[in-house]
């Protein structure tokens, strides 16, 4: 990594508060194999000099799995917290690569006085694709793209991490169910943090077998419960040689022309 | 045409039926009335407008399933349609005419006929077509544990009733027009109907008297029938018919991810921090926190509750129930409606209905509340945009708030956010790690 990730704060003291501020969430805090997304998203930012900081050790879970269990009243401690740190930091701009912390921040959290100008990260990737800035390479992996629910239908974001597939001009294989018909991953609505209820099949199971029948050798997803959900059932399905599980912002940092040139 | 007798019986007939109607809707009425007020779409009056043209009379989103889509568009404007005939009828019956429209249509009138005619073939190949995907092919989502018993009985006796009606008003134009071929009195000659023409030779056999019985009892049939149809909606699962548009005009486009807000909480906590100019409290209108019964949930969940017609799209969409887990959105919308029955009869009884059934519990179980990924598969499927997820988050709210009864990891994920800021158990310390690693 040629910088370190700066916090707002310190961005904010030294007198360059940034333009935009990256919502890491939990998942891309926390998480080891997520944390690899966020390395590659905050590696196509310095690479491209774009003027952004993050909240660092302040930022906290946005509620979302307390909200969907059940718990407002957690939610909204969460929340008013948040929007507070915000606030004070006079963020206007957020982008962050988690679908959960990308809809309760631009679709809950102004209820509760916090309006941004919000991005999941394909959006923010989409633009700087559109304006040319980053550059990639072809690719050979036959790419299939797993819709994360809170992008898809709760948001309507279908075309822009597919456009950033497109752009590895790589062969996008649809699954049978996609788009606005795409099938959950099965941890949404908190179901990440606890077991499922009795039933015939794990719904990440029924996912992956649709994914294995596409043909595909790498999964991409959006969202880092999806890409949890996909891994582990490439796991169970034994097919870990054969096919990859991967974040659209991975595929990209993976194959950027500068990047090859340093 | 008719005695003044037989005016006098229709007019009765029509004012009963009327009356019931009018009654039972009162009823609906109340009932979705006993949801709270709160509710308010987001919608602009042109989004309004355009959301019950595209989805309700345009039925954009029925188009996702092709064959069943045109089959329903069959037999949904064969049935507008031949509502203009209805009023023929009624209207024949009130002032004891015969076929009042020919005089007003002349020449043109065999042809109107003769469309209604070619309408109401459809609507019965179309009923038929249903009836066979339903009892026979046993499509999937006509197989499911909440259509047992009255609900599979339910559609099959409106497929029924509607095929029954059609075939009499074939056969009510068949032996008119056989008595105008006999040149009976009071059968005025309107030309050729081209459909049920091919039912006469059925009749050869049959005096004028015989003839004239048979034209008088499909009419009394196809309109009784119609009256019976009308009221009998009004109980069964076929309500959005009509609830389909107001619907859909109060549905609201706002993304599908946007949670209600829960302003009482909001005031709570500012309370609690001390900003008490934030603070409205309305306490006295709060009785709960979430829903544990119909009362509890927004006028216009329960409106979704009556337009429900037991399609099913939504289930089939189900990630939970394609894998087998009991949770069927589908089920949480009968149960809603159900529930709402039975509280608005206990109502009427000047009971108290919040004694011994809930909707928490008596109909929906936490099994299934708890067993939905909030992927909106549901609300995405429904052709007229009711929404199961909204009355099943509503009911978490209840559990989570009220009774603290989460599921135990729920808790423990609540715990780690209250102590840690985040719903997996790491240190505040070691959020900003990852950029000391090296990739």
């Amino acid at each position: 990594m040629n910088s370190k990730t700066i916090s707002i704060k310190e961005l904010i003291e030294s007198g360059n508060p940034p333009e935009i501020l990256f919502w890491i969430g939990c998942a891309g805090s926390y998480d080891e194999r997520y944390k690899k997304v966020t390395k590659s998203f905050v590696q196509i930012l310095n690479e491209l000099n774009i003027n952004y900081g993050v909240l660092g050790k302040e930022e906290g879970c946005t509620g979302d799995p307390a909200r969907r269990a059940g718990n407002e009243y957690l939610f909204q401690m969460q929340a008013i917290n948040n929007i507070n740190l915000l606030n004070t930091y006079n963020v206007k701009r957020i982008v962050t690569a988690c679908p959960h912390c990308f809809n309760t921040i631009k679709n809950e959290y102004p209820a509760l006085g916090g309006e941004y100008e919000v991005q999941h990260h394909s959006e923010f990737l989409e633009e700087l694709l559109d304006e040319g800035k980053i550059q990639v390479e072809k690719s050979k992996e036959k790419i299939t793209y797993h819709d994360s629910c809170y992008l898809g239908r709760a948001n309507n974001i279908y075309s822009a991490p597919r456009k950033v597939i497109d752009s590895l001009k790589s062969d996008l294989i649809e699954m049978k169910r996609n788009k606005q018909n795409g099938l959950c991953c099965g941890a949404g609505g908190a179901q990440m943090f606890k077991e499922a209820e009795e039933g015939k099949k794990s719904i990440n199971i029924e996912r992956i077998e649709e994914a294995i029948d596409s043909g595909a050798t790498t999964i991409a997803s959006a969202c880092p419960f999806c890409l949890t959900m996909m891994s582990d059932g490439i796991k169970e399905k034994n097919q870990e040689e054969n096919i990859k599980t991967k974040d659209i912002v991975e595929l990209l940092a993976e194959n950027l022309k500068s990047k090859k040139q340093n | 045409m008719f005695g003044y007798l037989e005016q006098i019986v229709f007019i009765i007939i029509f004012s009963f039926f009327g009356f019931l109607i009018f009654r039972r809707s009162k009823t609906i009425y109340r009932n979705i009335s006993l949801g709270k007020k709160e509710y308010k779409s987001f919608n602009n009056r042109s989004e309004k407008i355009k959301n019950v043209l595209l989805l309700a009379l345009g039925q954009k989103k029925m188009f996702k399933k092709i064959i069943p889509a045109i089959l329903h568009l069959l037999i949904y404007v064969g049935f507008i349609l031949i509502n203009i005939e209805v009023l023929e009828i009624i209207l024949d019956g009130v002032f004891g005419t015969h076929r009042v429209f020919a005089s007003i249509f002349n020449n043109s009138y065999h042809y109107v006929i003769s469309f209604f005619e070619f309408l109401a073939i459809l609507v019965i190949i179309s009923c038929v077509f249903f009836s066979i995907r339903r009892n026979i092919l046993k499509i999937d989502r006509f197989q499911k544990v909440e259509l047992f018993g009255w609900p599979n009985l339910d559609a099959n006796i409106i497929l029924i009733a509607e095929i029954i009606l059609m075939v009499a008003i074939l056969t009510m134009n068949a032996a008119d027009l056989s008595l105008q071929s006999v040149n009976s009195e009071n059968y005025t000659k309107t030309g050729l109907f081209y459909f049920s023409n091919y039912l006469t030779p059925m009749l050869n056999g049959f005096d004028e008297s015989q003839l004239i019985f048979i034209e008088r009892t499909a009419w009394w049939i196809h309109i009784v029938g119609i009256f019976s149809f009308a009221l009998y909606v009004t109980y069964s699962k076929h309500l959005h018919i009509f609830l389909a548009f107001p619907n859909t005009y109060h549905a609201n486009n706002e993304p599908l991810g946007k949670m209600k807000n829960m302003p009482e909480i909001t005031s709570e906590i500012n309370m609690m921090l001390g900003d008490a100019n934030n603070t409205e409290v309305q306490e006295q209108t709060i009785n709960r926190f979430g829903a544990k019964d119909i009362s509890d949930l927004s006028w216009k969940n329960l409106l979704d509750a009556y337009s429900c017609t037991e399609c099913g799209r939504c289930t089939e969409e189900c990630p939970a129930n394609l894998t087998g887990k009991k949770l069927s959105p589908r089920k949480i919308m009968m149960d809603t409606r159900d529930r709402a029955e039975e509280y608005g009869k206990i109502l009427d009884q000047n009971g108290n209905p919040e004694i011994k059934n809930f909707l928490l519990d008596s109909y929906v179980t936490r099994e299934e509340i708890n067993a939905c990924t909030s992927c909106n598969a549901c609300t995405e499927a429904c052709p007229i945009n009711i929404n199961p997820l909204e009355i099943i988050l509503e009911l978490r709210r209840y559990v989570a708030l009220e009774e603290s009864k989460a599921p135990n990891e729920w808790n423990m994920m609540f715990q780690n956010i209250e102590t840690n800021f985040s719903p997996w158990k790491f240190p505040i310390e070691d959020r900003f790690k990852w950029n000391k690693e090296n990739e």
